[in-house]
């Protein structure tokens, strides 16, 4: 019979808490964010594809995700996808000036990721507008 | 000492489990990618802008346009691309199933093929009927 390990695995490999354990700050929940935009974004390309395929078939099924994508529904829809993907976009920068090597000092990161978040927001914002004047 | 200075568990060191040293790569492209979708989103949220309140007949004229056909098409293929590696690393850091993980695998790349495939003959199909 062997012995139970003297120092059970446990001990011997370092462990890390777990993400409840931690304190909110600005770079965790930009990160988490970006994450899950991406996953929205991934199952979002379903919308994409659907008005494609409508607006690549017969007058009628045109008319048919027109008025889907109109309804106050399809339009709240749109306003999310809007919102994630201008998150998602000012994610991407974020992660593109930190792979510049800049912005890793105590206030810049935690404004670039504030920042990401009320970037999109005004994107969005504005270009709701516009397509409001436009329509 | 040496099981003290590695991360690796036991089972995947006697499998011979290890990096599979295509890690680097990986993040490249996915800046490369990055990089690439920025120009193209900012194309692709002026076309669905285009699109706000056009009837058919004026739609299909300016989706089947060159310009606006392939602008979608860059911008599907890069998106596509970027999204089905983005989804491989939420996969690898969160199942962990011995069975689940490769099949969760394959699921991605084949979502991946057929949602570019799709929406990149939509794409076409827009430009040439």
């Amino acid at each position: 019979m062997a012995k139970p390990s003297p120092s059970p695995l446990e001990q011997r490999r370092p462990l890390s808490p777990h993400l409840q354990i931690y304190k909110w700050s600005p770079t965790m929940a930009a990160s988490i964010a970006h994450r899950f935009t991406g996953a929205a974004l991934y199952a979002g390309t379903l919308l994409l594809a659907f008005y494609l395929f409508a607006a690549a078939g017969d007058d009628r099924s045109f008319d048919f995700a027109s008025a889907l994508f109109s309804s106050w529904l399809g339009q709240l829809v749109l306003l999310g996808y809007t919102f994630v993907l201008m998150l998602h976009v000012m994610g991407g920068l974020r992660h593109a000036i930190w792979d510049a090597g800049k912005g890793f000092e105590a206030k810049a990161r935690d404004r670039l990721s504030v920042g990401s978040f009320a970037g999109a927001a005004v994107l969005t914002v504005l270009l709701w507008i516009v397509s409001f004047v436009i329509r | 000492m040496t099981q003290k200075s590695t991360f690796r568990t036991p089972r995947a060191r006697v499998k011979y489990l290890g990096a599979a040293h295509s890690g680097a790569h990986h993040a490249w492209m996915m800046r490369l990618s990055t990089f690439a979708l920025l120009p193209l989103t900012c194309a692709f949220v002026l076309i669905v802008l285009s699109l706000t309140g056009r009837d058919f007949q004026s739609a299909r004229i300016f989706l089947g346009s060159p310009i606006v056909a392939i602008f979608m098409l860059l911008f599907v293929g890069v998106g596509v691309y970027h999204m089905t590696q983005g989804m491989q690393v939420i996969i690898e850091d969160y199942v962990h199933g011995e069975r689940v993980k490769p099949l969760a695998l394959m699921a991605n790349i084949l979502f991946g093929l057929l949602i570019g495939a799709a929406l990149i003959y939509a794409v076409m199909r827009l430009s040439f009927t």
